[in-house]
């Protein structure tokens, strides 16, 4: 290549350049030479990450839930059954836990897209450069805090005699007190970060230009909006859904604090993790977010969501 | 076409880990067959370190109530430092110590047994324990710290899970567990229930009074007829709970806000709730209730055992035993903690040494498939069908 025009030509009187070679390193040559080698040092460590990490871990996982437990001594007993998993799958109360951790899961990614959709629009479109930083930062105020430290100051404003109630009497409402609702609303609240900011990404990709143009071709703002932005925003909308769905498909612990008897799946898990002690059957429960969450890239995965994520 | 490869590199990877899982999955589960040995004949200096797994309440060092330590007098008098992890279920307890990280457990009687057949506690040699001597004689060799004759820890103290109320809010004062029962829909979704599956055995206390043609005759002894009456009365009261609690420190912020104005309850969350000025009282229904009984053990992979001894001999030595019963609301195991409560009644109030009394509470035991009534002629529900069925009961 370039390096080979420099070679003096054999037999050629060799000129001693006023400027003295450095010496070739050879790992440096070696991996110029041989471009699998360079993609080898470059990708071991993250791929073997990712196969222990991810891999590894899921595999594990997957294994387990074909095994059973001893009741009695808590020991797993490593004889193949398929129990764990027709019991998740067949028994009536489980189906119900997911249907319920699927409608929690829906109903929060609802309601956050519904608060995040103008909110973002603002931020991006409305608002002057200087206050866009101060709303970002505001969006971003609440992640600073703990998730607990968040959940059980829900589980204040939801408690009898609290916040919810004060201000709902005046209206005739009652707080939802601990259960499914309060779970809805308190994981709301805790993933509405997460929906705004790639929405507000999307809005902020969207060149004023176009909406002008849109204009100037005789478009009502309406038409706009379903024309030019929706369709240019729906890889960030999904984004946002990803986060505010799988996070609260997998939540147990706002369940615990404010949804007073309300079981989700990661409840179960945790249940059987730590209380029931029935590692296996925790495993095949915790399948089924895997299995729902899963799916569901698959799914977007044709509209190039996750590009812009 | 990149890609196609990349997803069978994956495919392959995921194979390959799987492949060397499987092998994993050969061996048997572990023998339940104690080894009953007490192997230690001294106990020697301190390690220096202690890490003590037990209920909330056992192992106080001042740091909820200025007034209640009793581990920094443990740890100046055998240097031995103390590092505490509570937890709120017996079923969790078992969890941790099977973990190997803990030296000593507190550990009750649905969870002794267990721990004692999966190995995960060491036999204790009593003649060690000074105070051993002087606790009840009726809290010895007991079936839930004792198995074939070899003793396995030092008896802590026992009591009974009671019912408290709020005294503005529930009216007249309930003397029965029909109050979470039969009666729960008067203060519909205020109502709470301990979060376990040993629940089930409340539920079974109370219709041995009031269903005796159930033929109940030990309430962790059921068999599937009468698992299924007392899951049914449970799936009655889940409509009226507004939360079951495993934290009995949660449970009493919703006693306190009103969330929450009925239920089940140890004497220690009362007597947090009365410290925070919520107007609460409990009682012993006439039902009888269940209970505890529990004994400190040791965990069998210890690095610390001179350290665990002597944790065992100071929780039962007169100045902490009384103490912890006092703190926790609870009746001590050693009678001459008697004399040093702050409360010169507390022996009387908690019956301490009235073994007619102790009689009367169910303690917490593991239900097992050979009926624990002595029946032959039916199997019993073992624990892994009340956890099924807790669940189905939470719905």
């Amino acid at each position: 290549m370039a390096l080979q025009s420099q070679q003096p030509a054999p037999g050629a009187p060799s000129v001693a350049s006023a400027v003295p070679r450095p010496k070739a390193n050879k790992v440096s040559a070696l991996l110029h030479r041989s471009p699998r080698l360079r993609l080898a040092g470059l990708i071991t460590a993250p791929a073997g990450w990712l196969v222990l990490v991810y891999i590894a871990a899921l595999a594990a996982l997957l294994i387990t839930a074909f095994w059973t437990v001893d009741t009695f001594t808590g020991k797993v007993s490593t004889a193949w059954t398929t129990d764990n998993l027709v019991t998740v799958v067949t028994d009536p109360v489980y189906q119900r836990i997911t249907l319920r951790t699927l409608w929690i899961a829906f109903a929060v990614t609802v309601i956050d897209l519904i608060l995040a959709l103008p909110m973002a629009f603002f931020i991006a479109k409305v608002a002057s450069a200087r206050w866009q930083k101060l709303l970002v930062v505001a969006v971003l105020m609440p992640l600073w805090a703990s998730y607990l430290v968040k959940a059980y100051a829900w589980r204040n404003v939801l408690a009898d005699g609290g916040l919810l109630e004060w201000l709902g009497a005046p209206l005739g409402l009652q707080s939802p007190g601990y259960s499914e609702t309060a779970v809805i609303l308190t994981l709301s609240y805790i993933w509405l970060p997460f929906m705004i900011l790639p929405i507000y990404a999307g809005f902020d990709r969207v060149p004023d230009s176009l909406l002008e143009a849109s204009s100037d071709l005789g478009a009502k703002p309406l038409a706009t909006v379903r024309l030019v932005v929706f369709p240019l925003l729906v890889p960030s909308i999904i984004a946002g859904t990803i986060f505010t769905f799988s996070l609260s498909l997998g939540d147990y612990i706002t369940a615990q604090i404010v949804g007073g008897t309300t079981q989700m799946l990661g409840t179960v898990v945790y249940a059987n993790v730590g209380a029931a002690n029935n590692l296996p059957f925790a495993a095949a429960v915790s399948l089924v977010p895997i299995a729902i969450i899963t799916l569901y890239l698959f799914i977007v995965r044709r509209t190039g969501a996750l590009n812009s994520l | 076409m990149a890609s196609r490869n990349r997803a069978t590199l994956v495919v392959g990877l995921a194979a390959a880990a799987a492949l060397a899982l499987a092998g994993c999955g050969t061996s048997g589960g572990g023998s339940a067959s104690p080894s009953a040995q007490a192997t230690k004949t001294e106990i020697g200096p301190g390690e220096g370190q202690l890490s003590i797994l037990g209920w909330p309440g056992y192992v106080e060092d001042g740091s909820n109530d200025p007034a209640v330590d009793w581990v920094h007098p443990f740890e100046q008098e055998t240097q031995c430092k103390v590092s505490f992890k509570p937890f709120g279920t017996s079923d969790e307890a078992v969890t941790l110590m099977r973990t190997g990280q803990y030296d000593v457990v507190s550990a009750s009687g649905d969870a002794s047994l267990r721990l004692i057949a999966g190995q995960d506690v060491q036999p204790v040699n009593m003649s060690l324990l000074k105070n051993y001597p002087d606790v009840y004689p009726f809290l010895k060799d007991k079936a839930w710290n004792t198995v074939n004759g070899t003793n396995y820890g030092m008896p802590h103290g026992w009591g009974a899970n009671l019912l408290m109320y709020s005294t503005d809010k529930v009216t007249p004062a309930p003397t029965s567990w029909s109050a979470v029962f039969d009666d729960a829909a008067k203060n519909t979704g205020k109502v709470t229930a301990y979060d376990s599956p040993i629940y089930i055995a409340d539920a079974a206390v109370y219709l041995m009074a009031h269903k005796p043609e159930l033929g109940i005759k030990n309430p962790y002894a059921l068999d599937k007829d009468q698992l299924a009456a007392s899951v049914n009365l449970l799936k009655e009261q889940r409509k009226h709970i507004g939360e079951y609690w495993s934290d009995v420190v949660k449970e009493v912020q919703a006693f306190a806000s009103g969330s929450t104005v009925v239920g089940t309850t140890w004497q220690v969350g009362a007597n947090i709730a009365a410290a925070d000025g919520a107007k609460v009282a409990t009682l012993l229904p006439t039902e009888g209730a269940t209970g505890w009984s529990d004994t400190w053990m040791i965990g069998s992979k210890t690095k610390n055992p001179n350290c665990a001894y002597k944790w065992l001999d100071y929780i039962a030595s007169p100045k902490a035993n009384a103490a912890v019963a006092e703190y926790f609301g609870e009746s001590p195991a050693n009678p001459k903690a008697c004399e040093l409560t702050k409360d010169k009644a507390h022996c009387e109030t908690y019956h301490s040494g009235d073994e007619a009394y102790a009689k009367q509470i169910w303690y917490w035991t593991t239900p097992v498939a050979a009926c624990l009534d002595g029946r032959k002629d039916v199997k019993c529900t073992d624990y892994s069908e009340w956890t099924k069925a807790w669940t189905e009961i939470k719905g």
